[in-house]
Parts: structure tokens; C-alpha cells; sequence
């Protein structure tokens, strides 16, 4: 049982202040074993505190990061699962879920992270998984009217991958998950 | 030389045991044998090693307590002797007859003590006798020493009311008497050494008495623990003789250890209703006495009381503590007028912690400490004591850390006037506390007026107060102090638009004075605030309809074109363009297309002169292409002038893979699928041909430098585009075409030059296991994936 937690486009300071404080309080340090994350943090501050809640973390670049140096996109494996990120405002038209889909072809990974639209998504196609973990401050976005702040927590297990999202509604957090099996194993 | 009088003291305090032993040895002999006229005898010699002057306190207490002991047990031989008939007056008078003033002394206060027990004699009379005789003794050590034992063996028998000891009054004022003369006496023995002895040894002597005090305070504790001492008399006999002889013996050192003392020892209640009095010895003390710990630790026991019950908080209203209090201050700053800067402020520090904890909704007080604060430091200019201004950080703190909310500060008239006197370092820690104490308690600061007071409060990180001086903030510092802002800057906001709108014009008002350094940190914030109003106003614009609306989405348009072009003065191209197209897209939403074609046109200015890193360009372009995409409100010739731009820049970016996924990028451009008439398959198809060509050209030119044949991977991607415009059934995609693409890709991928590469083929043979699934799906998807054929010869 290994637990990822992905999430992203926080926008601190520019169009938030902090986490919520009830997710932050989810956070807690040792739990987690990888973090995923789709960028736009956007200052060290946020990618210090990441850091603390796991210290291995995967950052995709976004538009707004102050760091210029994060991949574009990345790509790892945890079990029998590869994994990858791109923040998603290179891929046009954004969050078109067919061109996202050849993203996660070229890359060549189970489960695609991606961002950007700060709206939650998970979306099964015939090569894998795209998962938008949305906005974890729910912050403004251009494309999506009245963002819940939310984030996802991937629990692996073997060719088993339990995808929690936690959304913080009316104050409140609510929590859903979805199940996704792998028909074959990563040897291809 | 100091080594030596030490090892000299230890020779003698050796000698004066040894002697002291040997006499109570034969002392006890004596008493064994009933000799009272030897035990008398030597008990005299024994206590006259005590008559030495050559020991310090420390070593003379070592003799002292041995004495004690044997003295003890001499008691014990008194009492004896008196149960068998012997009599006490007799006894009392024979111990008079020893040779040595000291000694005597001491076997009469050991007589004295069974004499009271004894009930011959009142007690008062018998405690009035010893404490006339102890006079005798001048010398400060020997006196305090002598004294002290008195106050031992008397303390469980004075005649306090309700013990057996009481005699015939009915109250405790003998018992005070007795207690108070000593106090008295010995206050004046322990006094009188501050001055015995050369100048060059005053620190020594100040630890010599420093290691007495606890005798003479003893006397206070006694006094606390008389229970005939009632309010009443604490207030009339008791507090008013000890603060006298604190106030007369105008010895510094006394006066501060006696008032800590008085406070300590004395009940909390019985402060409160001396308060007039206590704090009236104040400024009559010496200048060099510490009144502010005094003071402060005071007040600091007055608001632990006032936290223990609630029942006690009126008592404070009603003996107007709070006033007392701050007279009490003001006189002492008053009479004290060369006291630093820090102590004042020390003092009101104090004085504001006793009032957030006993009067916290009383901001009135409050205000009232920081104007005498102000009072205090006007003149001055700017602090650069750094005692001072962290004491006034604390001062300024307190009531944020209480109140929680910043806007009960905001009402502080005096706290931005205190502020005013903190250098400009410090100010900008200040500032830093408050914007810190809003972020923790996520306050919103929800009307202009409190924006207009909290920007002025901070104005220190806001803007350049001094043109001229140099900031000496290092870079990483004030990025993290200007970002402190920006957050800040997210918890300025109410539901309310109009009241939002006037929060608008007042950030705006301020970031602007910030210059070139701040704008990059504030602009955003304040952007990202502004759309947020926008898209407020377009719910609500669709409901009121006819009515005048105060502020209109237009307006809030206007304001952002102009701040986001301040940020050229910086300059931060990239930053400003990605605002642009945010605000374009946002005006698209309100269906305005000339405001949309504005922010457009100036995002492609910003783009076509500023942005000349590469890699920037290729982020910008897809950031353009994305945000063109998704508008809806250009008509056809604006559409065609902003998309004919986004091609060109398009192909014409450096690197030609770079320059291969733009251009197909923009082939959505042409294609909207909500929209009938955004539908250009003509227009689409020349896109993917010319990503073809530029793939190819991409190809030749691996080919040419490097003898590889490049990576076939841009041209699976323009199949994989080429599969998405035919499921959507942009006719010009033809079978053939996605057809002559897959031989193309197969040729590149097993031709002899080719260098295998796992990441192509497994994105190939992924693609082509979509077109398989897709024509195992069934129904009009399979249909039209028929004819694809992916098997290979």
C-alpha cells in the first residue's frame, strides 16, 4: 500500500493566502509516501512546506512558478504503475480529455497528473487514467466558475489504484473515491 | 590576595566552631548535672564565639545555626528546670549577669521564650522587654543575626487573636508592634552596612547584603501571617509603617527588595483596596530603584487575580484600578525624568497587559496607554535603542495577539502615531507581526475605510518611505516580506460589491506608490482580486437589470489594463502578458469584445517586443493559443487577425520541433466545437500539413548534422492530431492521409539509419492500440475506423 498524494495549482500568494486549514491539518507529515504535484505552487514557500509533508515530490512546471527550472513533464514508477505529470497548459485545447489522452501516450504512463483547468477530473480511456486533482486553495481560474478547493490521495496496491478526492464544500470536507484496475503488468 | 582572606575566614569560622563545640560540650555536661550556674557559664562562652567580626554573613550563619541548635537544647533545660518549681523570674534575672552584651542578650531571648510559654507574664510585656534590650546590639551582622533569633523563637508565641498567647486585648496590634519595631530595627542595621567599610569594597558589601535580605523580610512574612491582620489593619497600621521606613531609609537596595516583598507577601485583595497608598510610596523612592519591575510584577499578580474569578473583576471597576494604575505611572515617569526611553515604555507595556487581561473591552484604556506612550516619545524622533523599540514591538503586539482581530487595532487611534516612532527596520518588523496575526486568524478585512487604515499602519512595506536611505533588505528577505503582502492582499475582501469595488480603487491607490521593486509581488494579487469582482458582478448584472449599478465589470477593465501596465516600469513582460490574457479571457465571459481585443492586442505587443527567450516564447505561445482558443465573442474579422498573428509566431519560433507543435496547436483554432461557425476544416488541415513539413524539415536537418534520423516523434503526434480532427469529422482529413501517415511513421521507425528508440515505438504502438480499440468499440466510431488499416506487411 503505497499513498501518493497529487495535487497543484495552489496559486500562493497570487490568488491565495494559504491552504484551507482543514486540509492542512490532513497533512500530516510521514504519511505519504510520494507527492505529485502539477505546479503552480507558485513560491519556495509552498514547495519548503511540500517538502515537509513528504520529502519526495515531483513538481510539473506551471506558467506562474516562480522556479523556471521544473520538467515540463515527468514521469515515475511506484509499483507496478507509471506514473506522469504535466501541469496542461501546453496541451491545447485546455483540458480536452482526447488531447490529454495522446499526451499520456507519448509518455507512455498508467496514470496521467494533470492540472491547470483547477477542476477535479478522473477519467478512464482505453491507455490509462488522467487524473485532475484540481485546485488545493480553490483558487480563481479562468476556465472553471465556482472552484471547491480539492486535492487526491492515490492509494496503490499491487495492480490496484484506490483514487480518493477530498473537496472542501460549504466548509465541509467531503470525501469520494473511485477504483481503477491495471489489465496487464508494466513489462511491455 | 582575595585567596587569602578566604582561606583566613575558613581558619577562623574552624576556630570559632571548634570553640563553640567545646563549650557546648562542657555546657552540656553541666546541664546533665544540674549546675545551672556552669551551664550558664559556659553557655555564655559558647556564645561569645558569635561576637566575632571577622567572618562574612555566609560563614557567620555556619556559627550562627550551630549556636541555634545548642541553644535549643538549652531551652529545653530552661523549661525543665521551670516544671520543677525553679522559677522563671529568677532565671530571667540571673541570665542578665553574663559578662558580654552578645551572649546575654542571646540566653535572654532563650529565657524569654518559656518565660512567655509559661503564661507568668503577658507576652506582650515579656516581647516589649527583649526587643528594648536588643538595641544594645549596633553592629549591623551581629544585630540582624540577634534580632533574626529573637523573631524565631517568638513567632509561635505572639499574641495574636484567637492564640493562647492573646492576653487581654482583642486585637493584634501588639503583635504587629512587636513585629514592625523589628522589622524596623533591623531594616536600619542592614541599611547602615550599604555605608560601613572603604568605597573600593561597596561590591562586596552590596553581596554581603544581598545574602542578608531574606532576614529582614522574614519580619513581612510574619506580619502576613498574623491572623488579627485584617484589612482594616493592613491598611491603616501595618502598610503605612512598613512603606515609611521603605520610603526614609533612601537605601536603594532595601527599597526594591521591600516593596517586591510587600507585594509577594501580601494578599492580592488586600492591594487592590491599598492600591492609592502602595503606589504613593512610588515615586518617593530612590531614582535608582527598578520601579518598573516593581510596578511590573504588581500588575502582573493583579491580573493573574483578576483571571482567577470573575467575582473578583468589579472589585477592580470599583476601586478604579486601571486610573490608580496609570497616575501611578505617569507620576514616576514624571519625577524620574532622565528614566530611558525604555523604561517608560516598559512600564506601559506592563500597564497594557494588565489592562488587555482585566479590562479587554475597555479600548478606551487601551488607546489611552498608547497616547501616553506617544506622549512619552514625541520629540524624540525616530528610536535607535534597540531596548526600547523591541519593548515597543511588545507593546504593539499585545493587542493583536489578544484581540485576534485586527480591526479592534484598527481602532486604536494612537497605535499608527506609536508606530511612527520605530525606526524604519523596526517598523517594518511591526508590520510584518500584523500582517502575520491576519493571516493566522484568516480575518477579512471587509470595508475600504479599515484597508485605507491597515495600508497606512504597514505603509513601511508598502512603499519607500525615505527615497533616500538605502534598503538594506537582502533579497531573499524582501521577497518574502513583499509576498507577506501579496497573501495579504487575498484577505481584503466583502461580499458586498459596491464596498468591494472601494476596496479596489484603495489597493490599487496604494501598490501603486510601491515602484518598480513591489509591483511584480502586488499587481497579481490585486488582478486575480479584480476578476474575482468581475465574475461577482456578471451573476449580479443578469438579476438587477434597468437599475443603476455602482460599478460596472467595464470599469473594473479599465483599472487592470492600466495597473498591469505599470508593471512595463519593471519590466516583467512574461508576467504582464499572462495577466493580459486572463483579463481577455475574463472580458470574453462579460461579452466584451472590444475590451477582450485590447488585452489581446497588448499581451502580442508584449510578446512581439519583450519576450525574446526561447523558452519563454514557447510558453507564451501556448498560453496565447490557449486563451484564443477558448474565446467566443471575437467576430470574424478580429478572430482572423489575432489567429493569422498566433500562426505566425507560430512558425516562426527557433527550434523547429517547437515550432512543429505550435503550429498544430493553433489547428484548434479553427475548430470550436460548440460553435457551427467556428468550424474550418480547410483551415485545420493546412495547419497539420504544415506541422507535417516542418516535422520533415525537422527530420532532414537531424539527418544532415547529425546522420541520425531525429526523432520520428513529432510525427506521431501529428497523427495522433490527424485521429482527433477525423473522429470530429473535419472532412479534409482523409482516410488516405491518416493512412500515408502511418506508412510514413512505419518507414522512420525500421529504416536502416534509424536508431531504435523505446519511447517512439511504445508511443506508436500505443497510438495505433487506440485506433484497434476504437474499432473494437462498435456503432459509428468503428465505422468510421474501419478503413484504417494498422497491420503491417
Amino acid at each position: 500500500m503505497v499513498l501518493v498524494l497529487a495535487l497543484g495549482d495552489l496559486h500562493i500568494p497570487h490568488r491565495a493566502s494559504d491552504l484551507p486549514p482543514k486540509f492542512k491539518s490532513m497533512l500530516v507529515p510521514g504519511k505519504i509516501q510520494h507527492i505529485i504535484c502539477t505546479g503552480n505552487l507558485c513560491i519556495k514557500e509552498v514547495h519548503d512546506y511540500l517538502k515537509t509533508v513528504c520529502p519526495d515530490l515531483h513538481i510539473a512546471r506551471g506558467e506562474y512558478d516562480e522556479e523556471t527550472r521544473y520538467p515540463e513533464t515527468k514521469t515515475l514508477s511506484i509499483g507496478q504503475f507509471k506514473l506522469g505529470v504535466c501541469h496542461g497548459h501546453q496541451v491545447i485545447p485546455w483540458g480536452d480529455l482526447d488531447s490529454l489522452a495522446m499526451l499520456q501516450r507519448q509518455l507512455d504512463v498508467d496514470i496521467l497528473v494533470t492540472g491547470h483547468t483547477h477542476q477535479f477530473t478522473a477519467y478512464k480511456h482505453e491507455a490509462g487514467v488522467v487524473i485532475n486533482p484540481g485546485s488545493a486553495t480553490g483558487s480563481y481560474s479562468s476556465i472553471t466558475y465556482d472552484v471547491n478547493p480539492s486535492f487526491v490521495l492515490m492509494d496503490i496496491d499491487g495492480l490496484r489504484v484506490v483514487v480518493y478526492v477530498y473537496e472542501l464544500i460549504d466548509g465541509e470536507v467531503k470525501v469520494d473515491k473511485i477504483d481503477f484496475k491495471k489489465t496487464t503488468t508494466s513489462s511491455t | 590576595m582575595i585567596a587569602g582572606v578566604a582561606e583566613d575566614e575558613e581558619k577562623w569560622l574552624s576556630a570559632g566552631i571548634a570553640g563553640l563545640q567545646q563549650n557546648a560540650f562542657f555546657m552540656h555536661r553541666a546541664l546533665d548535672s544540674n549546675n545551672l550556674k556552669d551551664a550558664l557559664k559556659y553557655s555564655a562562652q559558647m556564645l561569645s564565639e558569635l561576637r566575632t567580626s571577622r567572618l562574612s554573613p555566609h560563614k557567620y550563619y555556619e556559627l550562627y545555626m550551630r549556636a541555634f541548635d545548642e541553644l535549643r537544647k538549652l531551652e529545653i533545660f530552661f523549661k525543665e528546670e521551670a516544671n520543677r518549681g525553679c522559677s522563671i523570674v529568677e532565671l530571667y534575672e540571673l541570665v542578665q549577669h553574663a559578662g558580654n552584651i552578645l551572649p546575654r542578650l542571646y540566653l535572654l531571648c532563650t529565657v524569654g521564650s518559656v518565660y512567655i510559654r509559661s503564661k507568668e507574664a503577658p507576652a506582650k510585656d515579656v516581647l516589649k522587654d527583649l526587643i528594648e534590650m536588643c538595641r544594645g546590639i549596633q553592629h549591623p551582622v551581629r544585630g540582624l543575626f540577634l534580632r533574626s533569633y529573637l523573631s524565631q523563637v517568638s513567632r509561635d508565641k505572639l499574641p495574636d487573636i484567637g492564640s493562647e498567647y492573646e492576653g487581654d486585648a482583642d486585637t493584634a496590634m501588639d503583635a504587629v508592634e512587636f513585629v514592625l519595631q523589628n522589622f524596623t530595627e533591623m531594616n536600619k542595621l542592614w541599611v547602615r552596612m550599604q555605608h560601613q567599610g572603604p568605597a573600593r569594597e561597596k561590591e562586596k558589601r552590596e553581596k554581603e547584603r544581598s545574602e542578608l535580605r531574606d532576614l529582614v523580610g522574614k519580619n513581612l512574612h510574619v506580619l502576613g501571617q498574623i491572623e488579627g491582620v485584617d484589612l482594616d489593619m493592613y491598611r491603616e497600621t501595618v502598610l503605612p509603617r512598613v512603606l515609611e521606613q521603605v520610603v526614609n531609609c533612601k537605601d536603594e537596595i532595601a527599597q526594591y527588595y521591600l516593596m517586591d516583598c510587600v507585594i509577594q507577601v501580601f494578599p492580592d485583595e488586600y492591594h487592590l483596596q491599598t492600591l492609592e497608598t502602595l503606589l504613593g510610596a512610588c515615586p518617593q523612592l530612590q531614582p535608582s530603584v527598578d520601579i518598573k519591575m516593581v510596578l511590573a510584577r504588581l500588575m502582573e499578580r493583579l491580573s493573574n487575580y483578576a483571571a482567577s474569578s470573575a467575582e473578583v473583576l468589579p472589585i477592580f471597576f470599583q476601586v478604579e484600578a486601571f486610573a490608580k494604575l496609570n497616575n501611578a505611572i505617569g507620576k514616576v515617569i514624571e519625577a524620574q525624568d532622565d528614566m530611558p526611553i525604555y523604561g517608560a515604555v516598559t512600564l506601559y507595556a506592563s500597564l497594557l497587559t494588565f489592562t488587555l487581561h482585566v479590562h479587554p473591552d475597555r479600548l478606551d484604556y487601551v488607546d489611552q496607554i498608547l497616547g501616553a506612550c506617544v506622549k512619552k516619545l514625541s520629540g524624540k524622533g525616530k528610536l535607535d535603542d534597540s531596548k526600547a523599540t523591541k519593548q515597543i514591538v511588545a507593546l504593539l503586539s499585545a493587542p493583536l495577539e489578544k484581540y485576534k482581530d485586527i480591526d479592534t487595532a484598527l481602532k486604536l487611534s494612537n497605535y499608527p502615531q506609536v508606530m511612527e516612532y520605530l525606526d524604519i527596520g523596526t517598523n517594518k518588523e511591526m508590520s510584518n507581526v500584523i500582517i502575520q496575526s491576519i493571516l493566522k486568524n484568516r480575518t477579512c478585512i471587509s470595508t475600504a475605510e479599515k484597508v485605507e487604515a491597515l495600508f497606512e499602519l504597514i505603509k513601511g512595506l508598502i512603499k519607500d518611505i525615505n527615497e533616500n536611505l538605502q534598503d538594506e533588505l537582502d533579497e531573499d528577505d524582501f521577497e518574502e516580506e513583499q509576498n507577506s503582502v501579496a497573501r495579504l492582499i487575498q484577505m481584503l475582501y466583502t461580499d458586498d460589491t459596491e464596498e468591494m469595488m472601494k476596496i479596489i480603487h484603495t489597493v490599487r491607490k496604494h501598490i501603486m506608490t510601491g515602484g518598480p521593486k513591489r509591483l511584480p509581488f502586488t499587481v497579481p494579487p490585486f488582478t486575480f482580486s479584480a476578476l474575482k469582482l468581475v465574475r461577482r458582478l456578471q451573476s449580479q448584472n443578469k438579476n438587477v437589470s434597468g437599475e443603476e449599478v455602482a460599478a460596472t465589470p467595464k470599469d473594473i477593465f479599465q483599472i487592470l489594463m492600466q495597473t498591469i501596465e505599470a508593471l512595463s516600469s519593471v519590466p516583467v513582460p512574461e508576467l504582464a502578458l499572462r495577466l493580459y490574457l486572463q483579463c481577455a479571457e475574463a472580458a470574453n465571459d462579460c461579452d466584451l469584445e472590444p475590451v477582450a481585443y485590447e488585452f489581446f492586442t497588448q499581451a502580442y505587443i508584449l510578446y512581439e517586443e519583450e519576450i525574446s527567450d526561447s523558452k519563454a516564447q514557447v510558453t507564451s505561445i501556448h498560453l496565447i493559443i490557449g486563451t484564443l482558443q477558448r474565446m467566443h465573442v471575437f467576430g470574424v474579422e478580429n478572430r482572423d487577425t489575432l489567429t493569422h498573428k498566433a500562426t505566425g509566431y507560430s512558425s516562426k519560433l527557433l527550434k523547429k520541433p517547437d515550432q512543429c507543435r505550435a503550429v498544430y496547436a493553433c489547428s484548434h483554432l479553427f475548430w470550436l466545437d460548440e460553435n457551427n461557425d467556428m468550424k474550418d476544416g480547410e483551415r485545420v488541415m493546412l495547419c497539420l500539413k504544415r506541422a507535417l513539413r516542418i516535422a520533415n524539415a525537422a527530420q532532414q536537418m537531424a539527418n544532415a548534422t547529425r546522420g541520425s534520423s531525429g526523432s520520428v516523434v513529432l510525427f506521431i503526434e501529428i497523427l495522433n492530431k490527424y485521429l482527433y480532427f477525423y473522429e470530429k469529422g473535419v472532412l479534409q482529413v482523409t482516410v488516405d492521409s491518416i493512412l500515408s501517415m502511418i506508412e510514413l511513421i512505419k518507414q522512420e521507425t525500421s529504416g536502416e539509419n534509424t536508431t531504435p528508440d523505446p519511447a517512439t515505438d511504445a508511443f506508436f504502438a500505443s497510438t495505433l492500440r487506440y485506433i484497434q480499440f476504437q474499432k473494437d468499440k462498435g456503432g459509428v466510431v468503428a465505422e468510421k475506423y474501419k478503413p484504417i488499416k494498422t497491420e503491417f506487411a
